[in-house]
């Protein structure tokens, strides 16, 4: 198989995480003798540099989530592959890869065993890898996991729901870390909080970051926060990556339509601003994942859609430094 | 001058929960006049949605106003029964839920739920109430609307059941739309036709509009005026302006510095605010936020403070501004810390 090296790496970088041509796809009811699939997510390709965060973003259903947990091999994927610091993990036993491959969820609600204590929320993950020579060791890792966070040893022998949304996310990332990872899928991990909490989960999500050398996939709807906290973007439609660049130059000089249009149309928080901005408001709905449209999946709310557009699929393309797109317009 | 439709006063409003009183809002005056677009921001909790339900006469046990006043287009809304609000709601004041799916009925198909809404308040015939129908469609903009009347919620999407939302809540021309974080589920190309509908709509029927949401995005680029929640009390009105480049609450202030903001060319550190909301059932006894607040002061945790008018449109409720104020008289200080 063709290996497209489609997210251009940079020289002397060292890639901890990568997926090529990675394909999810879900059975779904259908006739007797025709099966139908969701294609969640359909030859994606990208890399993550060591240390940094890529930020991935698209409407709902767009396949964020099963990127991430496919990357996890949460899923079995349907074909591609994983690569982890080199080496193919697609078909592997995952056990010693879990200790360095976590995730955070988005629902701090759901997400933690309402029956157990913080203490044993944290600790369920050493337990399992085996990571405590004995109680107190465990205990002791614990304690620190908690104190990273911006909890403390009090918290322990508490429940859930005795903690607010924002105290429960930290919970969630302190289960994460407790393993001592090296890589952290986090699927919207501030989008059930609250604003002003919501600030200080980035920033704790940064600070651990630079302290523990931890490389993210930062999955949010949400681009403000995704750009703020991720060095690289990579927009998703419809299963597809569409465009991928450095946070900066996706923000202000994204090229493709879909990417366009999403960021025109978030309302940004100032007047003035938000009133001289120009939306380009896109007609029509997402459509169906288990019946995309041929060619480019965005053509049917595109613009500048002509003929090959319903044709051809669009490869990712560079056009610039690190920035792929793909359109066949640009 | 504009005509004042809305006007709370003092409004007091409890839940009687068995773990003890939930003191919901706390003092709320919001006044709005004709034509206004209204924002209700603040944290999760904080009274925005029950200050929106008891406009519609909506308040359910265990809640109950036990203060204050709600005036609505010459109606006493905290003193009318069910059958009276029943006349005026959805007729003179509407609301739009955050959930299309749980507001509209899945048994009955779009169709049979506006058609609902019409025979309610007017005297439309079966076939005036279909062309009544199929015309509020087209208004919000969804295609094919004979062939929508007909279909169920389920076979609609996010976006297209948020616009039949509207389609019914607008049915009869109402004064005052109330939308309860109308895009929250929605995403954000389908929230960006949404805003824009809404903000069409209202020019078109000339209606006024109040705008209930976390995101401060959609209220500086839809709304006039502004008013911030914390922990059941208002603690800052004001012009959209006012609030995003001149905020006077310790609260507001720590709010905009939390927000990351996609058009900045540099990266900036965000500033969150420290702590935790507040527990509802054991408020501090003077202002909200204290608490959180990095410029608390004695009696900031001690009384809750009055509003400082800073100008005609513009209060805020913080002993920061009482002390200049004071200062300012007196030329000493008279508030120690
Ligand atoms: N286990 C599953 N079985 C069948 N279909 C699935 C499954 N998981 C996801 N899908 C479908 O795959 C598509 C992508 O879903 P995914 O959850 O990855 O989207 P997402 O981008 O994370 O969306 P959101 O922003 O709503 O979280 C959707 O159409 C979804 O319905
Ligand atoms: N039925 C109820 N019983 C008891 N307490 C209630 C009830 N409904 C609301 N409350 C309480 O009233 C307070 C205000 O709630 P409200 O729903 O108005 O908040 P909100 O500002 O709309 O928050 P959000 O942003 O989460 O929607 C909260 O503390 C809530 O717990
Ligand atoms: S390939 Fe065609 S349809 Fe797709 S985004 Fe580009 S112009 Fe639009
Ligand atoms: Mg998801
Ligand atoms: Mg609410």
């Amino acid at each position: 198989m063709e290996n497209k090296n489609t997210t251009g790496k940079a020289a002397g970088k060292k890639t901890l995480v990568e997926i090529q041509n990675l394909k999810q796809y879900f059975a779904v009811a259908g006739s007797l003798f025709q099966k139908r699939y969701v294609k969640a997510v359909d030859d994606v390709s990208f890399h993550i540099e060591e240390g940094e965060t890529l930020g991935l973003v698209g409407e709902s259903g767009c396949g964020k989530t099963t990127t991430g947990r496919s990357m996890l091999r949460l899923y079995e994927p349907t074909s591609g592959k994983i690569l982890y610091e080199g080496k193919d993990i697609t078909k592997v036993d995952m056990l010693p890869y879990r200790r360095k491959m976590q995730i955070v969820f988005q629902d701090p609600y759901a997400s933690l065993n309402p029956r157990m204590t913080v203490g044993d929320i944290v600790g369920e993950p050493i337990d399992i890898h085996k990571l405590a020579d004995s109680k107190n060791d465990r205990l002791d890792k614990i304690i620190t996991m908690l104190e990273r966070v911006g909890l403390n040893s009090e918290h322990a022998n508490r429940y859930p729901h005795e903690f607010s949304g924002g105290q429960r996310q930290r919970v969630g990332i302190a289960r994460a870390l407790a393993v001592n990872p090296e890589f952290i899928v986090c699927d919207e991990p501030v989008s059930a909080l609250d604003v002003s909490i919501q600030a200080q989960i980035v920033n704790m999500f940064e600070q651990l970051q630079e302290e523990m050398g931890l490389t993210y996939l930062f999955i949010a709807h949400d681009l403000s926060v995704v750009k703020h906290i991720s060095r690289r973007i990579g927009v998703m439609y419809l299963g597809k990556l569409v465009e991928i660049a450095d946070s900066y130059e996706l923000a202000f000089h994204h090229v493709h339509p879909y990417t366009k249009s999403l960021i025109s149309a978030i309302p940004i928080p100032d007047p003035v601003v938000s009133r001289e901005k120009k939306r380009i408001v896109l007609e029509g709905d997402v459509p169906s994942p288990l019946n995309p449209p041929s060619g480019c999946r965005f053509r049917t709310r595109c613009a500048y859609a002509t003929d090959i557009c319903a044709e051809n699929e669009p490869e990712l393309r560079q056009v610039g430094n690190g920035h792929f797109v793909a359109c066949h317009h640009i | 001058m504009s005509k004042i439709l809305l006007d709370i006063q003092d409004l007091r409003l409890s839940f009687f929960t068995p773990a003890g009183e939930v003191k919901a809002l706390n003092d709320v005056s919001i006044r709005m006049n004709e034509g206004d677009v209204l924002g209700i921001v603040g944290e999760s909790g904080s009274g925005k949605s029950v200050t929106a339900y008891s406009i519609m006469g909506l308040t359910a046990h265990p809640g109950r106003i036990i203060g204050g006043t709600i005036d609505f287009n010459g109606h006493r809304i905290d003193r009318m029964t069910e059958k009276e609000m029943r006349k005026i709601r959805g007729n003179e004041v509407s609301i739009i839920f955050q959930d299309p799916m749980t507001s509209l009925n899945p048994v009955y198909t779009i169709g049979d739920q506006i058609r609902e809404v019409l025979f309610l308040h007017t005297n439309l015939d079966k076939k005036q109430a279909q062309h009544r129908a199929t015309e509020l469609l087209k208004l919000v903009g969804l295609n094919d609307p004979e062939k929508r009347l007909k279909q169920y919620p389920h076979e609609l999407s996010g976006g297209m059941r948020q616009r039949v939302m509207i389609a019914i809540a607008l049915a009869c021309e109402p004064k005052l739309l109330i939308a309860d974080e109308p895009t929250t589920a929605l995403d954000v190309t389908i929230q960006a036709q949404i805003m824009e509908l809404m903000i069409e709509l209202k020019k078109k029927l000339n209606m006024s509009i109040i705008m209930i949401t976390h995101d401060l995005g959609i209220v500086a680029s839809m709304c006039r005026k502004i008013v911030v929640m914390y922990a059941g009390k208002v603690v800052e009105k004001g012009t959209v302006e006012e609030i995003f480049y001149n905020p006077k609450h310790e609260y507001t202030k720590g709010l905009l510095k939390s927000i990351p903001k996609l058009n900045a060319t540099e990266r900036e550190k965000l500033v969150p605010i420290p702590g935790t909301p507040v527990d509802m059932l054991n408020p501090p006894p003077g202002c909200p936020f204290a608490p959180r607040c990095e410029k608390c002061m004695k009696i900031c945790i001690r009384s809750m403070p009055e509003f400082t008018q800073i100008s005609d449109t513009h209060a805020s409720a913080c002993w920061l501004l009482q002390k200049e104020a004071a200062q300012a008289l007196k030329g000493g200080n008279s508030i120690g810390k």
